[in-house]
């Protein structure tokens, strides 16, 4: 790493997303392979190795995952580390890789983000997930889908947005995901099937929260000296940040301000040069609809409680003027925790490098947007084409 | 048993209290919320619970008024809470009605003994 170099992106893969028969080790090598020979880069060049995931213990029994994966892949004697964010775990690896590369500590570092779940029932998957609770909230049986039927309607009412606002996004995303090849669902829904669909957490209904997802995805990170020696189309991660919000969720003086996605975003702002409006392209936490209104108001791309209002108008379709979601997002393509941040740099790399196939715009930087739990922690990375 | 609010140094009020406040002064004293009614600010019914919780499951954020029992700083503070059912509207006044077990304990991932499980569901006045 050279005082002039910027921290690169030369590969990146994702698994097809859904339900796998292939337990969590398989899905990392899967990908992790799947990124090295993208790159044209080989196992032993590995010099870190980082493996985002949340809960392969609780949900497979299985621990010690990047480890594993370095023996499994070829990467010995590759440094591993595996990075538990709870839901942004993948923004957190993306996060350590430019760590690890700014520092000069490594000159090539894989990340790979997976977890396998859907062998789990809902109200299991569910409960683990909601173990990230402070006691008072688990003991009152409170789920991130609660969460977000509580924000919701607070966002609904203050700012007098339609319910069908919350269905368009939705709907969007099904659409974009329908050109995703690796997506968990590729089938437009149309919004009023949306809202005819079973309540889950009132006024929320099973269509504005993403599925329960088996799958992984990858990056590989170098300096920008040495990308250059593999190819002439690469990423650089222009501006990344991370900040932490309160555990419990109602402490939080707004209801609908995240904190750490206002002040991720900042940073990475702040790294990147670039603001709000020089964003072509952006991938947002949807786990849940109302999730997106959230971000793009802590981000800048709306004023608080308008966010609404440009998805009403189209400004965040694929053809509008800030494509939101072009992958599918959570919504549509699936949400294996600790892959669905790096899969969301993903999208990003290719989109800016030009490698989107039908879902390409014509983007030249990218921002993703990964949050863990309900906002109680958030990784913003916004990427742009080398030049 | 009560519901316990934690008061810090810096005016500041939490629900629940942590070893020091958001930004970091130490604790001075406690408020019991069962005294106290509150307003809900938002509720939701979820439908789809997890292991040892009841189906459907009433939820809000409620907001307490304690100006009668602090002299300075914050005046009030929210709390997440069960509903008693789910008949109620943002706004409505709600009191706190004590439960042996807001959710069974075991039944979850969550080690029984690492928490208590009783406390208050809250119903219209």
């Amino acid at each position: 790493m050279t005082e002039s170099d910027r921290v690169a992106v030369i590969g990146a893969s994702m698994t097809q997303f859904g339900q796998r028969e292939e337990w969590i080790l398989e899905l990392l090598a899967e990908a992790g392979l799947d990124c090295l020979e993208d790159a044209g880069v080989d196992a032993d060049e590995i010099e870190h190795l980082y493996v985002s995931n949340m809960t392969s213990g609780e949900f497979e029994g299985m621990t010690g995952v990047m480890n594993a994966l370095a023996h499994d892949i070829g990467a010995l004697p590759a440094y591993t580390q595996r990075v538990d964010q709870t839901s942004s775990s993948g923004g957190a690896g993306i996060y350590a890789a430019w760590q690890s590369i700014q520092s000069g500590a490594s000159d090539m570092t894989l990340l790979v983000g997976g977890e396998k779940m859907t062998h789990r029932t809902t109200g299991e998957a569910t409960d683990i997930i909601a173990s990230i609770t402070h006691p008072v909230e688990y003991k009152a049986g409170v789920t991130l889908p609660s969460f977000a039927g509580l924000t919701a309607r607070h966002y609904l009412e203050r700012f007098d947005a339609p319910r069908e606002s919350l269905a368009k996004v939705a709907s969007k995303n099904h659409r974009n995901g329908v050109d995703n090849p690796h997506a968990q669902f590729r089938k437009e829904v149309d919004v009023e099937t949306i809202l005819d669909s079973p309540i889950v957490a009132d006024p929320l209904r099973l269509y504005d929260f993403c599925p329960i997802t088996d799958g992984s995805a990858a990056m590989l990170f170098c300096p920008e000296s040495v990308a250059q020696e593999y190819t002439d189309e690469y990423a650089i991660v222009a501006g990344v940040d991370g900040a932490t919000d309160t555990h419990v969720v109602h402490e939080r003086e707004d209801p609908t301000v995240m904190g750490g996605v206002v002040e991720s975003g900042q940073g990475a702002y702040e790294m990147s040069g670039y603001g709000p409006e020089d964003v072509d392209v952006a991938e947002l936490h949807d786990m849940f609809t109302i999730l997106e209104f959230l971000q793009m108001e802590g981000l800048g791309f709306a004023e608080q409680g308008e966010a609404w209002e440009l998805v009403e108008e189209g400004y965040t379709e694929r053809d509008g003027e800030l494509p939101v979601n072009t992958s599918g997002g959570l919504k549509s393509k699936g949400h294996p925790l600790g892959a669905s941040g790096v899969a969301q740099g993903v999208e990003i790399y290719e989109q800016v490098v030009g490698e989107a196939g039908d879902r390409q715009v014509e983007a030249d930087v990218g921002l993703c947007c990964n949050v863990g739990g309900f906002g109680n922690c958030v990784i913003t990375t916004i990427m742009e084409a080398a030049r | 048993m009560t519901m316990e609010a934690t008061r810090y140094d810096d005016g500041t009020i939490s629900y629940p209290g942590h070893p020091r406040s958001r930004n970091g002064a130490e604790p001075v004293g406690t408020i019991d919320l069962s005294e106290h009614t509150a307003e809900v600010v938002t509720w939701t019914t979820s439908t789809a619970t997890p292991p040892g919780v009841r189906e459907p499951n009433h939820l809000a954020i409620v907001e307490f008024d304690v100006r009668e029992v602090v002299d300075d700083g914050e005046t009030s503070v929210r709390a997440l809470v069960q509903l008693t059912d789910g008949d109620v509207e943002t706004g409505d006044e709600v009191e706190p009605v004590y439960t042996e077990e807001l959710r069974e304990p075991g039944a979850g991932i969550r080690e029984p003994d690492s928490q208590d499980w009783d406390g208050y569901r809250f119903e219209p006045v």
